[in-house]
């Protein structure tokens, strides 16, 4: 079941591959741009609701900032565990088809 | 408070010349194993994925990060930390679109990719100046940066630091290449973490690790503002326009991108993207504290007293909770930080000018091993000239606008080719020269004419183009050029390619 480059390339399963992997980056660069532009616009429009305060001290504005950051990069962890358990896996079985 | 600040002193020397020694001992070992372009460039593809995540860290995080937005926080307050998160915010952008792709189509540098199914020599030639462009405008924010900083650090004459930094980077890049680039940025980049970590733990300990205690301490010392959204965020086109830069920029940095050539594969390059954003994202998270704890404890007046700009509010804090020695250990990472970057930036300047325009330009890339490897290094040692001579030409002149400048060329010049080189099959050679052309200058003259260049450096009354970040505007022009043009020349063959390519960009077979 050995097939050419071109063949593998023109192949349902690649093309659904192709497809299924911008389908994945789309969404979750979507995602990050409501997430940072969420925060700045909220830093223009909302100033008096970040300014209320979650603790005794400590704002929204502060717990907005610093979830900004770590949202984002749990995005990436989600790419990385989505690549790793189903694109790689794809990867190799379309290489193992390969001549 | 009485500062050894700004005086050569014992602990900073000491420091210092272990972080020298060290270094160019490893550079001495890495240039016994850089014969070949590839070792050369690309660490001969030897570099893990978490190595590399420590080095792209190291590549990316500035003095001016470190040094600026702790002195930002400190006198401005919450304002600091929302400019701190606009840094993180292109790592995960750079996953989802381009590092696997650019990874697997390329050979050294971004070019490679744009170039791979299109018209070689106008592509690298319109690509290299696009990046040589990118690198000179950052090269000198960071060398102004330097020459102020270690003035300021050390009290060596700012022309004396701008020699020294060229000539020990120029030592690393020139010997070493990318393996002594690679353990620069690495060895910095755990400094850089360590040091910030220790900063912030040691400041945080005077709060009893309680970081609402201390937001309590500054609310009582400065009035609650400081803990406020003041006022950076006031036109909301302008501040969409510096997160797309911001964002987006970073996709468009040839000394970022050709780190991708230093591994093995597009899977250790996944792997250095998701350590790399680990590591900034961390460093933004804790940064605004070790601002905030300077200005709790040391109080502005001091911070100002010292450099208006707040600048010096990290090394001034370790000075007071740790003494002098601690000082020196913060004035050493931060010489260390501005090392490792204008190194980054050097090499990837060489193998833009050597790479890209000599031996695939010039030469047609026909060009024997020996041969390029002595180009690279040539062209190494005139960027690194050139980087102390325009720091000196540019002493004492406001370069704030350069970091914008930078990462709005990067967005409007190299991002929309690359982008579209890797996703849409009816690009062409016109559309992608053109992209990068159109891209570069309108975000350049744009940003010559904003508030930021026109109004603040020319003082002039008014500004030409209204917007301080220009990216919106020229990055969108960029797009509509490179499909116009695009689709008035259609070309058969880039698209065939575009079909065989495939296998090598979601594959990898046949990468390099």
């Amino acid at each position: 079941m050995s097939k050419s480059a071109s063949e593998i390339v023109q192949s349902e399963r690649f093309k659904a591959l192709v497809k299924k992997r911008w389908q994945v980056s789309i969404i979750l660069t979507i995602l990050l741009f409501v997430i940072y532009y969420g925060f700045i616009f909220t830093v223009a429009y909302g100033k008096t609701f970040l300014s209320e305060k979650i603790g005794v001290y400590t704002n929204y504005g502060i717990v907005f900032g610093v979830m900004t950051i770590i949202l984002s990069w749990a995005l990436t962890v989600v790419y990385v565990l989505w690549a790793n358990n189903i694109y790689d896996k794809e990867v190799d079985e379309l290489k193992k088809e390969l001549k | 408070m009485q500062t050894s600040l700004g005086q050569v002193n014992a602990s900073s020397v000491f420091f210092f010349l272990v972080f020298i020694t060290l270094t160019l001992f490893i550079t001495y070992w890495a240039a016994k194993r850089t014969k070949t372009t590839s070792q050369y460039y690309a660490a001969g593809r030897s570099i893990t994925g978490f190595q590399n995540g420590l080095a792209l860290s190291g590549d990316y995080m500035s003095a001016a990060s470190f040094l600026g937005i702790a002195g930002m926080v400190s006198l401005k307050g919450y304002d600091g930390m929302i400019y701190a998160t606009g840094w993180l915010v292109g790592w995960p952008a750079l996953m989802f679109l381009l590092a696997e792709p650019v990874r697997n189509l390329g050979k050294y540098t971004f070019a490679d990719v744009v170039a791979y199914r299109l018209k070689q020599k106008p592509i690298r030639l319109a690509a290299a100046i696009g990046g040589i462009l990118v690198l000179l405008t950052y090269t000198i924010g960071q060398m102004v940066g330097a020459g102020n900083l270690i003035k300021l650090m050390f009290g060596l004459p700012y022309e004396v630091a701008e020699l020294f930094v060229g000539a020990v980077m120029l030592m690393y890049v020139l010997f070493g290449g990318m393996i002594a680039t690679t353990w620069v940025q690495i060895i910095k980049a755990v400094l850089l973490l360590g040091g910030v970590t220790a900063l912030m733990l040691i400041g945080l300990s005077h709060f009893s690790f309680n970081p609402g205690e201390l937001y309590g301490a500054i609310q009582t010392k400065y009035t609650v503002t400081m803990l406020n959204p003041g006022g950076l965020v006031t036109n909301p086109i302008d501040a969409f326009s510096l997160g797309l830069a911001l964002m987006l920029g970073l996709l468009g940095l040839p000394h970022i991108l050709m780190r991708f050539y230093t591994v093995p594969d597009a899977k250790a390059a996944r792997k250095s993207v998701i350590w790399a954003t680990t590591f900034i994202g961390y460093f933004y998270c804790i940064i605004p504290i070790v601002g905030f704890t300077a200005a709790a404890l040391l109080g502005q007046d001091i911070i100002k007293k010292i450099d208006a700009g707040g600048n010096m509010a990290a090394p001034l804090l370790a000075e007071f909770i740790g003494g002098t020695p601690f000082m020196g250990f913060i004035a050493a990472v931060a010489f260390a930080t501005i090392l490792a970057v204008v190194a980054g930036l050097t090499l990837a300047a060489a193998s833009a000018m050597a790479h890209d325009l000599f031996v695939n330009v010039f030469k047609g890339g026909h060009a024997d091993e020996k041969e390029q490897v002595k180009v690279a290094r040539i062209s190494t040692i005139i960027f690194g000239v050139a980087a102390i001579l325009l720091g000196i030409a540019f002493k004492g002149q406001n370069v704030a606008y350069m970091v914008g400048l930078t990462f709005s060329i990067a967005c409007s010049g190299n991002f929309p080719a690359l982008l579209l080189s890797i996703i849409w099959k009816r690009f062409t050679t016109q559309g992608a020269v053109w992209a990068i052309v159109v891209g570069s200058v309108s975000a350049t003259l744009c940003i010559i004419l904003s508030p930021t260049v026109w109004v603040d450096v020319f003082k002039n009354p008014q500004p030409i183009f209204p917007l301080r970040n220009p990216a919106v505007v020229s990055m969108t022009l960029a797009f509509i050029v490179a499909i116009v043009f695009s689709l008035l020349t259609p070309d058969k063959e880039a698209e065939a390619k575009f079909e065989e390519e495939k296998i090598r960009m979601y594959l990898g077979v046949g990468a390099e």
